[in-house]
């Protein structure tokens, strides 16, 4: 998987605190690149979630704020509110995102609120121990569906970029994953473009990456990645969803 | 001369807002408060401030937390039922130790209550509302002038002390017009070299953070705090006697209960009790120092548009030594004059 030889400028030199193999270490690392390229560390803020990327404020070496648990894009709109010529991202995952935040996703690509938000579906609560997420997959074993997901019961996984492309308000909306090289690199593509979209004043633009939870999924590295492609792309397939300036210029 | 213009409580908050330098205001809509939305919506975008109207108060605090961040003079209004939703984000807010102006127009509660004037959200504002340890300036106005005079105060305290200052007030004085004047005072500026600016490549990144792993970490943070809070609590306490100097017996009140309690003072001063009133104007801190000088006093009464919150406050301020008995109403109804001054010559049987 060493497809990143060079620390990026703009990680600081705190090492992560992430599992082994788990993918939010490479996709800080395709974050710090894109920030790296474009040139932007110096205006760039960012928004940590609640979750396991919370002490994202330590790795990254632009300005860096922590919200609460899924309120990264009203706190991220605020901040892009205020200081416009900045460039403001929100780094969230599927429990923050997707479920108690919800709201503030759903609104903040209404609004086509001019932030990138980069969000991490791994299927499960990662910080906390591996509880079911608002994406984990139908009879998907975690902590709290001890039996697997019972759709009947606490009904079905959310398909986070599908449903924002519904929306008139979103400029970009892409889902990408993280499980082998090629991916990485069409994951950094999208990521970039989310950032350029900002920097362009095109608006809400986020990028879905399907990742993995080793440590909660219960199992190695490479079962897992094994897994995102045997499982979890097929739910949450691969794909541009919204991308307002390309259908425009058709 | 500065004008006096005819103003409804609510719109002088907001007016008073622009006038302290806030150019970014971030709300959702409910009943007693909306005049301030309103009022923003119209002016902002003609002076080069942003008005926005947020999914829920839980999103709208959860901007001001990130515009405040951002090193800018920030504001939310709501009403009791939308106030209890922006806890989480006040006590992000503490716990980051950045500038905020929240506004309460409260209305009778529990739950959706109802739309009539209450102070019941007394102790949510004065005692934390969040979780965590930490402490929120209350200011109580109890005119239409205080509400333009205590907003500007209370973004300068706010910023002053890196916390949130919040407006205490209620659905009448939301709602009543009074001629005021804004005085052209001069409005102090703070510097933030800890705001979010992006660092430009010319300084280490500033961290906007509430999470300290490590417990001694935190404690020592908790620690600073409050050192900060017993300096507020020194500095910058204030309430107004009204007939206080031969007092024998105070009744005790602020916002609109003080005016109508004010009246009942005077009618019975006419019957020639020795009554005279103490109205906080910070909630918190809370006047302590107005009761010390208070000894002549027998008896006080607390006089609130709830079940009885600042009467605790007030038995703390009297150490317990003196009776303090209440004399309130709830749910929206106003205590008539009559009433508190009934309250008083109770008193005054006692004394
Ligand atoms: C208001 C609130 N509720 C619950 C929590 C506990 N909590 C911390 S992280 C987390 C889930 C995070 O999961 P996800 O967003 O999927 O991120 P991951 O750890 O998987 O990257 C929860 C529920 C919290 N910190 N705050
Ligand atoms: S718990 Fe899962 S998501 Fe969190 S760091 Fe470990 S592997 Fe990554
Ligand atoms: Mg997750």
């Amino acid at each position: 998987m060493a497809i990143v030889f060079e620390k990026p400028k703009s990680l600081t030199d705190a090492p992560f605190h992430y599992c082994p193999g788990c993918p939010h270490g490479i996709i800080h690392r395709l974050v710090a690149e894109v920030i790296d390229e474009l040139g932007i560390d110096g205006k760039t803020i960012g928004v940590a979630p609640v979750g396991c990327a919370v002490m994202a404020y330590d790795y990254f070496t632009c300005d860096m704020i922590e919200a609460a648990h899924g309120r990264a894009p009203a706190v991220a709109t605020g901040i892009k509110r205020c200081r416009p010529e900045n460039v403001v991202f929100t780094y969230q995952g599927d429990g923050d995102l997707a479920s108690i935040g919800m709201a503030e996703t759903v609104h903040s690509a209404a609004r086509n609120e001019n932030i990138t938000v980069i969000f991490v579906n791994n299927a499960i609560y990662g910080m906390t121990g591996g509880q079911m997420a608002p994406t984990s997959l139908p009879g998907q074993v975690t902590q709290t569906s001890p039996y697997g997901r019972d759709v009947n019961h606490c009904g079905w996984p959310i398909r986070v970029s599908e449903m924002l492309a519904t929306l008139e308000g979103p400029e970009y909306v892409a889902r990408v994953a993280v499980n082998n090289v090629k991916n990485v690199r069409n994951a950094k593509k999208a990521i970039k473009k989310a950032f350029e979209n900002q920097i362009a004043g095109k608006g809400f633009s986020l990028v879905e990456v399907v990742s993995a939870c080793p440590t909660n999924w219960g199992m190695t590295p490479k079962a897992a990645l094994e897994w995102v492609e045997s499982d979890m792309l097929p739910y949450y397939p691969i794909g541009v969803y919204k991308d307002r300036s390309a259908q425009e210029a058709k | 001369m500065a004008e006096r213009i005819l103003m409804k409580g609510n719109e002088a908050i907001a007016e008073a807002a622009i006038r302290a330098g806030c150019r970014h205001y971030f709300g959702y809509p409910i009943t007693p408060q909306t005049e301030i939305a309103a009022y923003m919506a119209k002016r902002m975008p003609k002076i080069g401030g942003v008005f926005l109207q947020a999914e829920s108060e839980i999103a709208s605090i959860n901007m001001v937390y990130g515009a405040a961040a951002a090193g800018m003079r920030v504001m939310t209004s709501s009403s009791s039922p939308g106030i209890s939703l922006k806890q989480e984000g006040l006590s992000y807010i503490a716990g980051s130790d950045v500038p905020a102006l929240v506004v309460n127009v409260q209305r009778g509660g529990p739950g959706l209550g109802g739309i009539q004037p209450s102070q019941s959200d007394y102790f949510q504002a004065t005692k934390g509302g969040g979780h965590g340890d930490y402490r929120t300036i209350v200011l109580a106005p109890a005119s239409v002038q205080e509400m333009a005079s205590l907003t500007i105060k209370g973004f300068d305290l706010a910023d002053k002390y890196l916390m949130t200052a919040m407006i205490l007030a209620d659905g009448t004085i939301g709602q009543m017009m009074e001629p005021i004047t804004f005085e052209d005072a001069e409005i102090k500026t703070y510097d933030k070299p800890w705001a979010l600016t992006g660092t430009e490549g010319k300084r280490k990144h500033n961290i906007v953070n509430s999470l300290y792993l490590k417990p001694d970490e935190l404690e020592k943070k908790n620690f600073e705090r409050f050192e900060k809070y017993a300096e507020i609590e020194k500095c910058e306490a204030m309430w107004e006697d009204y007939m206080m100097e031969d007092a024998e017996i105070c009744v005790v009140a602020f916002g609109i209960a003080s005016r109508v309690a004010k009246n009942a003072v005077a009618a019975a001063r006419s019957e020639g009790i020795k009554v005279g009133l103490i109205r906080p104007i910070t909630l918190w801190p809370f006047p302590n120092k107005a009761f010390e000088a208070a000894e002549n006093v027998k008896a006080f009464i607390s006089v609130e548009l709830s079940m009885g919150q600042m009467i605790e406050d007030v038995r703390l301020a009297t150490g317990c030594r003196k009776p303090v008995t209440l004399c309130n109403r709830t749910g929206g109804m106003i205590p008539s004059p009559d009433e508190i001054l009934e309250a008083i010559r109770n008193a005054g049987k006692g004394v």
